[in-house]
Protein backbone atom coordinates (compact mmCIF):
# COMPACT_ATOMS: atom_id res chain seq x y z
CA UNK A 1 0.00 0.00 0.00
CA UNK A 2 2.82 2.39 0.84
CA UNK A 3 4.29 1.70 -2.57
CA UNK A 4 1.02 2.78 -4.23
CA UNK A 5 1.28 5.93 -2.14
CA UNK A 6 4.83 6.44 -3.41
CA UNK A 7 3.62 6.29 -7.02
CA UNK A 8 0.69 8.65 -6.36
CA UNK A 9 2.97 11.10 -4.60
CA UNK A 10 5.47 11.11 -7.45
CA UNK A 11 2.81 11.58 -10.13
CA UNK A 12 1.11 14.37 -8.20
CA UNK A 13 4.44 16.11 -7.75
CA UNK A 14 5.21 15.76 -11.46
CA UNK A 15 1.76 17.06 -12.40
CA UNK A 16 2.19 19.99 -10.02
CA UNK A 17 5.58 20.93 -11.47
CA UNK A 18 4.44 20.54 -15.08
CA UNK A 19 1.08 22.11 -14.37
CA UNK A 20 -0.06 22.52 -17.93
CA UNK A 21 -1.68 19.10 -18.40
CA UNK A 22 -4.39 19.57 -15.78
CA UNK A 23 -4.96 23.15 -16.84
CA UNK A 24 -5.46 22.12 -20.46
CA UNK A 25 -8.13 19.64 -19.45
CA UNK A 26 -10.09 22.12 -17.33
CA UNK A 27 -9.68 24.91 -19.88
CA UNK A 28 -11.02 22.64 -22.64
CA UNK A 29 -13.96 21.64 -20.45
CA UNK A 30 -14.88 25.21 -19.50
CA UNK A 31 -14.40 26.68 -22.98
CA UNK A 32 -16.34 23.97 -24.80
CA UNK A 33 -19.27 24.07 -22.38
CA UNK A 34 -19.42 27.88 -22.63
CA UNK A 35 -19.70 27.59 -26.40
CA UNK A 36 -22.95 25.64 -26.23
CA UNK A 37 -25.21 28.53 -25.11
CA UNK A 38 -23.83 30.51 -28.06
CA UNK A 39 -24.45 27.66 -30.48
CA UNK A 40 -27.89 26.65 -29.19
CA UNK A 41 -29.18 30.09 -28.36
CA UNK A 42 -30.03 31.40 -24.92
CA UNK A 43 -33.40 29.63 -24.71
CA UNK A 44 -33.35 28.29 -21.19
CA UNK A 45 -35.75 25.38 -21.85
CA UNK A 46 -33.48 23.89 -24.46
CA UNK A 47 -30.35 24.34 -22.33
CA UNK A 48 -32.08 22.88 -19.34
CA UNK A 49 -33.00 19.71 -21.22
CA UNK A 50 -29.58 19.24 -22.80
CA UNK A 51 -27.32 20.43 -19.98
CA UNK A 52 -26.63 17.00 -18.46
CA UNK A 53 -25.68 15.59 -21.84
CA UNK A 54 -23.53 18.59 -22.72
CA UNK A 55 -21.66 18.47 -19.43
CA UNK A 56 -21.06 14.75 -19.57
CA UNK A 57 -20.03 14.53 -23.23
CA UNK A 58 -17.64 17.44 -22.75
CA UNK A 59 -16.22 15.95 -19.56
CA UNK A 60 -15.69 12.68 -21.41
CA UNK A 61 -13.85 14.38 -24.27
CA UNK A 62 -11.80 16.47 -21.85
CA UNK A 63 -10.69 13.39 -19.96
CA UNK A 64 -9.51 11.90 -23.29
CA UNK A 65 -7.09 14.81 -23.74
CA UNK A 66 -4.59 13.87 -21.10
CA UNK A 67 -4.91 10.11 -21.39
CA UNK A 68 -2.16 9.51 -23.92
CA UNK A 69 0.33 11.08 -21.50
CA UNK A 70 -0.60 8.62 -18.76
CA UNK A 71 2.10 6.04 -19.57
CA UNK A 72 3.86 7.70 -22.50
CA UNK A 73 6.36 9.76 -20.48
CA UNK A 74 7.26 6.74 -18.35
CA UNK A 75 7.57 4.61 -21.48
CA UNK A 76 9.88 7.05 -23.21
CA UNK A 77 12.31 7.64 -20.36
CA UNK A 78 12.58 3.99 -19.31
CA UNK A 79 10.64 4.41 -16.05
CA UNK A 80 8.04 1.93 -17.23
CA UNK A 81 10.43 -1.02 -17.41
CA UNK A 82 11.72 -0.13 -13.95
CA UNK A 83 8.14 0.02 -12.64
CA UNK A 84 7.67 -3.45 -14.11
CA UNK A 85 10.73 -4.60 -12.14
CA UNK A 86 9.63 -3.88 -8.58
CA UNK A 87 8.53 -6.40 -5.97
CA UNK A 88 5.04 -4.83 -6.01
CA UNK A 89 2.55 -6.27 -8.50
CA UNK A 90 2.42 -3.89 -11.47
CA UNK A 91 -1.40 -3.90 -11.21
CA UNK A 92 -1.19 -2.01 -7.91
CA UNK A 93 1.25 0.55 -9.29
CA UNK A 94 -1.12 1.04 -12.24
CA UNK A 95 -3.94 1.74 -9.80
CA UNK A 96 -1.66 4.30 -8.15
CA UNK A 97 -1.04 6.00 -11.48
CA UNK A 98 -4.76 5.98 -12.29
CA UNK A 99 -5.59 7.52 -8.91
CA UNK A 100 -3.02 10.27 -9.50
CA UNK A 101 -4.43 10.83 -12.99
CA UNK A 102 -7.95 11.06 -11.61
CA UNK A 103 -6.87 13.52 -8.90
CA UNK A 104 -5.11 15.78 -11.38
CA UNK A 105 -7.70 15.74 -14.20
CA UNK A 106 -11.14 14.60 -13.05
CA UNK A 107 -11.11 16.42 -9.74
CA UNK A 108 -10.53 19.85 -11.34
CA UNK A 109 -13.37 18.99 -13.78
CA UNK A 110 -15.66 18.30 -10.86
CA UNK A 111 -14.66 21.58 -9.27
CA UNK A 112 -15.61 23.45 -12.44
CA UNK A 113 -18.83 21.50 -13.06
CA UNK A 114 -21.22 23.31 -10.62
CA UNK A 115 -20.45 26.70 -12.15
CA UNK A 116 -20.97 25.39 -15.67
CA UNK A 117 -24.16 23.65 -14.61
CA UNK A 118 -25.44 27.01 -13.43
CA UNK A 119 -24.49 28.52 -16.76
CA UNK A 120 -26.57 25.86 -18.54
CA UNK A 121 -29.59 26.31 -16.28
CA UNK A 122 -29.35 22.87 -14.79
CA UNK A 123 -32.00 22.79 -12.01
CA UNK A 124 -30.72 22.49 -8.48
CA UNK A 125 -32.23 18.97 -8.12
CA UNK A 126 -30.03 17.83 -10.96
CA UNK A 127 -26.86 19.40 -9.64
CA UNK A 128 -26.39 17.05 -6.70
CA UNK A 129 -27.05 14.04 -8.91
CA UNK A 130 -24.66 15.42 -11.52
CA UNK A 131 -21.89 15.61 -8.94
CA UNK A 132 -22.63 12.07 -7.77
CA UNK A 133 -22.51 10.76 -11.34
CA UNK A 134 -19.20 12.53 -11.91
CA UNK A 135 -17.85 11.07 -8.69
CA UNK A 136 -18.87 7.54 -9.70
CA UNK A 137 -18.29 7.84 -13.44
CA UNK A 138 -14.95 9.61 -13.86
CA UNK A 139 -12.90 6.97 -12.00
CA UNK A 140 -14.36 4.38 -14.39
CA UNK A 141 -13.33 6.58 -17.32
CA UNK A 142 -9.80 6.87 -15.93
CA UNK A 143 -9.58 3.09 -15.49
CA UNK A 144 -10.88 2.36 -18.99
CA UNK A 145 -8.62 5.07 -20.37
CA UNK A 146 -5.55 3.55 -18.72
CA UNK A 147 -6.34 0.31 -20.53
CA UNK A 148 -6.41 2.11 -23.87
CA UNK A 149 -3.31 4.16 -23.05
CA UNK A 150 -1.35 0.99 -22.31
CA UNK A 151 -2.50 -0.67 -25.53
CA UNK A 152 -1.46 2.18 -27.83
CA UNK A 153 2.01 2.65 -26.28
CA UNK A 154 4.59 2.68 -29.02
CA UNK A 155 2.03 3.20 -31.77
CA UNK A 156 2.31 6.26 -33.96
CA UNK A 157 -0.64 8.64 -33.74
CA UNK A 158 -1.55 6.90 -30.51
CA UNK A 159 -3.93 9.68 -29.47
CA UNK A 160 -6.40 9.07 -32.29
CA UNK A 161 -6.24 5.32 -31.85
CA UNK A 162 -6.76 5.79 -28.14
CA UNK A 163 -10.03 7.69 -28.65
CA UNK A 164 -11.27 5.02 -31.06
CA UNK A 165 -10.54 2.34 -28.50
CA UNK A 166 -11.80 4.07 -25.40
CA UNK A 167 -14.85 6.08 -26.44
CA UNK A 168 -17.04 3.06 -27.28
CA UNK A 169 -16.21 1.55 -23.89
CA UNK A 170 -17.16 4.80 -22.19
CA UNK A 171 -20.64 4.88 -23.73
CA UNK A 172 -22.36 2.91 -20.92
CA UNK A 173 -20.99 5.35 -18.34
CA UNK A 174 -22.33 8.23 -20.42
CA UNK A 175 -25.78 6.68 -20.83
CA UNK A 176 -26.36 5.93 -17.18
CA UNK A 177 -24.82 9.16 -15.91
CA UNK A 178 -26.98 11.33 -18.14
CA UNK A 179 -29.97 9.09 -17.40
CA UNK A 180 -29.52 9.64 -13.68
CA UNK A 181 -29.30 13.42 -13.99
CA UNK A 182 -32.34 13.57 -16.32
CA UNK A 183 -34.37 11.47 -13.93
CA UNK A 184 -33.44 13.73 -11.02
CA UNK A 185 -34.38 16.84 -13.00
CA UNK A 186 -37.80 15.35 -13.77
CA UNK A 187 -38.34 14.41 -10.15
CA UNK A 188 -37.99 10.67 -10.78
CA UNK A 189 -35.77 8.37 -8.71
CA UNK A 190 -32.25 8.12 -10.13
CA UNK A 191 -31.11 5.41 -7.76
CA UNK A 192 -31.12 2.64 -10.36
CA UNK A 193 -28.86 4.54 -12.75
CA UNK A 194 -26.49 5.50 -9.95
CA UNK A 195 -26.27 1.89 -8.80
CA UNK A 196 -25.38 0.80 -12.31
CA UNK A 197 -22.70 3.50 -12.46
CA UNK A 198 -21.30 2.20 -9.18
CA UNK A 199 -21.44 -1.32 -10.55
CA UNK A 200 -19.48 -0.27 -13.63
CA UNK A 201 -16.82 1.23 -11.36
CA UNK A 202 -16.64 -1.92 -9.27
CA UNK A 203 -16.25 -4.02 -12.40
CA UNK A 204 -13.60 -1.75 -13.91
CA UNK A 205 -11.55 -1.54 -10.71
CA UNK A 206 -10.17 -5.09 -10.83
CA UNK A 207 -10.53 -5.79 -14.57
CA UNK A 208 -9.06 -2.68 -16.17
CA UNK A 209 -5.70 -2.85 -14.29
CA UNK A 210 -5.28 -6.48 -15.42
CA UNK A 211 -5.75 -5.50 -19.06
CA UNK A 212 -3.57 -2.43 -18.58
CA UNK A 213 -0.71 -4.49 -17.19
CA UNK A 214 -0.97 -6.95 -20.08
CA UNK A 215 -0.59 -4.01 -22.46
CA UNK A 216 2.31 -2.50 -20.51
CA UNK A 217 4.22 -5.79 -20.35
CA UNK A 218 3.83 -6.10 -24.09
CA UNK A 219 5.16 -2.56 -24.52
CA UNK A 220 8.33 -3.05 -22.46
CA UNK A 221 9.39 -6.28 -24.15
CA UNK B 1 16.87 -34.18 5.81
CA UNK B 2 19.81 -31.93 5.00
CA UNK B 3 19.77 -30.99 1.38
CA UNK B 4 23.03 -29.81 -0.08
CA UNK B 5 22.78 -26.07 -0.75
CA UNK B 6 23.21 -25.29 -4.41
CA UNK B 7 26.72 -24.13 -5.20
CA UNK B 8 25.53 -21.97 -8.04
CA UNK B 9 23.03 -19.33 -7.03
CA UNK B 10 22.08 -17.93 -10.41
CA UNK B 11 22.16 -20.08 -13.51
CA UNK B 12 20.69 -20.37 -16.96
CA UNK B 13 20.23 -23.47 -19.09
CA UNK B 14 19.96 -23.63 -22.87
CA UNK B 15 18.55 -20.10 -23.09
CA UNK B 16 17.30 -18.95 -26.43
CA UNK B 17 15.94 -15.56 -27.34
CA UNK B 18 13.92 -14.48 -30.35
CA UNK B 19 13.43 -10.84 -31.31
CA UNK B 20 11.12 -9.86 -34.13
CA UNK B 21 11.01 -13.45 -35.38
CA UNK B 22 14.82 -13.66 -35.58
CA UNK B 23 16.71 -16.02 -33.31
CA UNK B 24 19.28 -13.84 -31.50
CA UNK B 25 21.07 -16.51 -29.47
CA UNK B 26 20.49 -20.09 -28.47
CA UNK B 27 21.97 -22.76 -26.23
CA UNK B 28 23.27 -20.18 -23.77
CA UNK B 29 24.36 -21.49 -20.37
CA UNK B 30 26.01 -19.94 -17.36
CA UNK B 31 26.37 -20.66 -13.66
CA UNK B 32 27.27 -18.00 -11.12
CA UNK B 33 28.12 -18.60 -7.44
CA UNK B 34 27.66 -16.03 -4.69
CA UNK B 35 29.92 -13.10 -5.38
CA UNK B 36 30.20 -14.10 -9.02
CA UNK B 37 30.42 -11.75 -11.96
CA UNK B 38 29.65 -12.38 -15.61
CA UNK B 39 30.96 -10.13 -18.32
CA UNK B 40 28.90 -10.18 -21.51
CA UNK B 41 30.90 -9.50 -24.65
CA UNK B 42 29.89 -9.50 -28.27
CA UNK B 43 29.37 -7.24 -31.26
CA UNK B 44 26.35 -4.96 -31.61
CA UNK B 45 23.17 -6.93 -32.07
CA UNK B 46 24.57 -10.12 -30.57
CA UNK B 47 21.91 -10.03 -27.85
CA UNK B 48 23.67 -8.61 -24.78
CA UNK B 49 20.82 -6.26 -23.93
CA UNK B 50 18.22 -8.89 -24.80
CA UNK B 51 19.92 -11.36 -22.47
CA UNK B 52 19.93 -8.87 -19.58
CA UNK B 53 16.27 -7.99 -20.19
CA UNK B 54 15.42 -11.67 -20.36
CA UNK B 55 17.22 -12.32 -17.06
CA UNK B 56 15.36 -9.41 -15.50
CA UNK B 57 12.05 -10.96 -16.54
CA UNK B 58 11.08 -8.25 -19.01
CA UNK B 59 11.39 -10.57 -22.00
CA UNK B 60 10.09 -14.11 -22.22
CA UNK B 61 12.70 -16.74 -23.13
CA UNK B 62 12.13 -18.60 -26.37
CA UNK B 63 13.62 -21.72 -24.82
CA UNK B 64 15.49 -22.79 -21.71
CA UNK B 65 15.21 -21.74 -18.10
CA UNK B 66 16.72 -19.37 -15.56
CA UNK B 67 17.15 -20.45 -11.95
CA UNK B 68 17.74 -18.50 -8.76
CA UNK B 69 18.74 -21.15 -6.26
CA UNK B 70 15.96 -23.71 -6.52
CA UNK B 71 13.37 -21.31 -7.90
CA UNK B 72 12.63 -20.81 -11.55
CA UNK B 73 12.50 -17.20 -12.66
CA UNK B 74 9.14 -17.62 -14.37
CA UNK B 75 7.57 -19.04 -11.20
CA UNK B 76 7.31 -15.75 -9.32
CA UNK B 77 7.92 -12.58 -11.26
CA UNK B 78 7.57 -10.17 -8.32
CA UNK B 79 9.91 -12.17 -6.07
CA UNK B 80 12.53 -12.10 -8.82
CA UNK B 81 12.03 -8.37 -9.39
CA UNK B 82 12.55 -7.84 -5.65
CA UNK B 83 16.01 -9.36 -5.71
CA UNK B 84 17.39 -7.57 -8.73
CA UNK B 85 18.39 -4.16 -9.96
CA UNK B 86 18.37 -3.49 -13.68
CA UNK B 87 20.14 -0.52 -15.24
CA UNK B 88 19.37 -0.27 -18.92
CA UNK B 89 20.13 2.23 -21.65
CA UNK B 90 17.33 4.53 -20.54
CA UNK B 91 17.84 5.88 -17.08
CA UNK B 92 14.24 6.41 -15.89
CA UNK B 93 15.02 9.91 -14.57
CA UNK B 94 12.28 12.55 -14.39
CA UNK B 95 13.59 15.96 -15.37
CA UNK B 96 11.12 17.78 -13.11
CA UNK B 97 12.22 15.96 -9.95
CA UNK B 98 15.48 16.60 -8.13
CA UNK B 99 18.23 14.00 -8.22
CA UNK B 100 17.45 13.04 -4.64
CA UNK B 101 13.71 12.71 -5.28
CA UNK B 102 14.35 10.53 -8.33
CA UNK B 103 16.54 8.19 -6.35
CA UNK B 104 14.25 8.11 -3.33
CA UNK B 105 11.28 7.16 -5.51
CA UNK B 106 12.93 4.08 -6.99
CA UNK B 107 14.43 3.09 -3.67
CA UNK B 108 11.04 3.32 -1.93
CA UNK B 109 9.42 1.11 -4.53
CA UNK B 110 11.93 -1.58 -3.66
CA UNK B 111 11.91 -1.00 0.07
CA UNK B 112 9.41 1.45 1.62
CA UNK B 113 11.60 1.88 4.71
CA UNK B 114 14.70 2.67 2.68
CA UNK B 115 17.61 4.51 4.30
CA UNK B 116 20.35 4.06 1.73
CA UNK B 117 19.70 7.10 -0.44
CA UNK B 118 22.32 9.43 1.04
CA UNK B 119 25.12 6.84 1.02
CA UNK B 120 24.20 5.89 -2.56
CA UNK B 121 24.43 9.52 -3.67
CA UNK B 122 27.76 9.84 -1.87
CA UNK B 123 29.15 6.69 -3.49
CA UNK B 124 28.69 8.24 -6.92
CA UNK B 125 29.75 11.77 -5.84
CA UNK B 126 26.23 13.19 -6.30
CA UNK B 127 25.63 14.54 -2.79
CA UNK B 128 26.15 18.15 -3.85
CA UNK B 129 23.62 17.70 -6.68
CA UNK B 130 20.88 16.05 -4.59
CA UNK B 131 18.60 19.10 -4.60
CA UNK B 132 19.18 20.03 -8.22
CA UNK B 133 16.36 19.31 -10.68
CA UNK B 134 17.49 16.41 -12.84
CA UNK B 135 17.07 18.39 -16.05
CA UNK B 136 20.29 20.25 -15.16
CA UNK B 137 22.33 17.05 -14.86
CA UNK B 138 24.85 16.19 -17.56
CA UNK B 139 24.70 12.85 -19.37
CA UNK B 140 27.42 11.42 -17.14
CA UNK B 141 25.72 12.67 -13.98
CA UNK B 142 22.43 11.13 -15.10
CA UNK B 143 24.28 7.86 -15.60
CA UNK B 144 25.70 8.08 -12.09
CA UNK B 145 22.23 8.76 -10.73
CA UNK B 146 20.84 5.72 -12.57
CA UNK B 147 23.66 3.60 -11.16
CA UNK B 148 23.10 4.96 -7.64
CA UNK B 149 19.72 3.12 -7.71
CA UNK B 150 21.51 -0.21 -7.26
CA UNK B 151 22.98 0.98 -3.97
CA UNK B 152 20.00 2.87 -2.54
CA UNK B 153 17.96 -0.29 -1.91
CA UNK B 154 19.79 -3.57 -1.41
CA UNK B 155 19.31 -6.38 -3.92
CA UNK B 156 21.62 -9.34 -4.51
CA UNK B 157 21.46 -9.43 -8.31
CA UNK B 158 22.63 -6.54 -10.50
CA UNK B 159 21.99 -6.53 -14.23
CA UNK B 160 23.89 -3.64 -15.79
CA UNK B 161 23.63 -2.89 -19.48
CA UNK B 162 26.74 -0.98 -20.55
CA UNK B 163 26.95 0.83 -17.21
CA UNK B 164 30.16 2.69 -18.06
CA UNK B 165 28.75 4.57 -21.07
CA UNK B 166 29.13 8.30 -20.48
CA UNK B 167 31.11 7.92 -17.26
CA UNK B 168 34.42 9.72 -16.76
CA UNK B 169 37.47 7.98 -15.33
CA UNK B 170 36.45 8.80 -11.77
CA UNK B 171 32.95 7.45 -12.43
CA UNK B 172 34.33 4.19 -13.82
CA UNK B 173 36.60 3.81 -10.80
CA UNK B 174 33.65 4.39 -8.45
CA UNK B 175 31.56 1.87 -10.36
CA UNK B 176 34.35 -0.70 -10.12
CA UNK B 177 34.74 -0.25 -6.38
CA UNK B 178 30.95 -0.39 -5.84
CA UNK B 179 30.79 -3.64 -7.82
CA UNK B 180 33.76 -5.08 -5.93
CA UNK B 181 32.09 -4.30 -2.59
CA UNK B 182 28.80 -5.82 -3.77
CA UNK B 183 30.60 -9.02 -4.77
CA UNK B 184 32.51 -9.14 -1.51
CA UNK B 185 29.15 -9.24 0.28
CA UNK B 186 28.02 -12.15 -1.89
CA UNK B 187 26.13 -10.23 -4.57
CA UNK B 188 26.08 -11.21 -8.21
CA UNK B 189 26.75 -8.88 -11.15
CA UNK B 190 26.08 -9.41 -14.83
CA UNK B 191 27.15 -6.63 -17.10
CA UNK B 192 27.79 -5.89 -20.72
CA UNK B 193 30.47 -3.45 -21.75
CA UNK B 194 32.60 -2.26 -24.61
CA UNK B 195 35.16 -0.51 -22.41
CA UNK B 196 37.67 -2.06 -20.08
CA UNK B 197 36.04 -2.44 -16.72
CA UNK B 198 38.22 -4.18 -14.17
CA UNK B 199 36.29 -7.13 -12.75
CA UNK B 200 38.69 -9.47 -10.91
CA UNK B 201 38.13 -13.12 -11.86
CA UNK B 202 34.89 -12.51 -13.68
CA UNK B 203 33.53 -15.15 -16.00
CA UNK B 204 33.30 -14.05 -19.60
CA UNK B 205 30.44 -14.96 -21.90
CA UNK B 206 30.87 -14.30 -25.59
CA UNK B 207 27.44 -13.86 -27.12
CA UNK B 208 28.73 -14.53 -30.66
CA UNK B 209 29.55 -18.09 -29.54
CA UNK B 210 25.84 -18.56 -28.91
CA UNK B 211 24.69 -17.10 -32.22
CA UNK B 212 22.35 -19.46 -34.08
CA UNK B 213 24.34 -21.70 -36.39
CA UNK B 214 22.49 -20.81 -39.56
CA UNK B 215 23.52 -17.20 -39.10
CA UNK B 216 27.20 -18.15 -39.12
CA UNK B 217 27.17 -20.48 -42.08
CA UNK B 218 24.94 -19.13 -44.79
CA UNK B 219 25.45 -20.44 -48.31
CA UNK B 220 27.25 -17.32 -49.42
CA UNK B 221 30.26 -18.16 -47.27
CA UNK B 222 30.54 -21.62 -48.79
Amino acid sequence: MRRIGTVIQRDLRLAWRHGSDSLTVVAFFVLTVTLFPFGLGPESNLLERTSAGILWVTALLASMLSLDRLFLADYEDGSLELLALTPTPLELLVIGKVVAHWLTTALPLMAAAPLLALLLHLPADGLVTLMVTLLLGTPTLSLIGAMGAALVLGARRGGVLLSLLVLPLAVPVLIFAVGAVDAAVQGLPSRGDLLILGGLLLAALPLAPLATVAGLRQAVQ
Amino acid sequence: MHSVPPIFLFRAERLACRRGGRLVFQGLDFELPEGGALLLLGPNGSGKSSLLRLLAGLLPADDGAVWWGEQRLSADREAHAGRLHYVGHQDGIKAALTAGENLLFWARLHDPAVTGVAPALAAFALTALADLPAKFLSAGQRRRLALARVLAAAAPLWLLDEPSVGLDRDGVARLESVIAEHRRLGGIVLLSTHTDLVLPDAQVLRLDDCAPRHALTPERWA
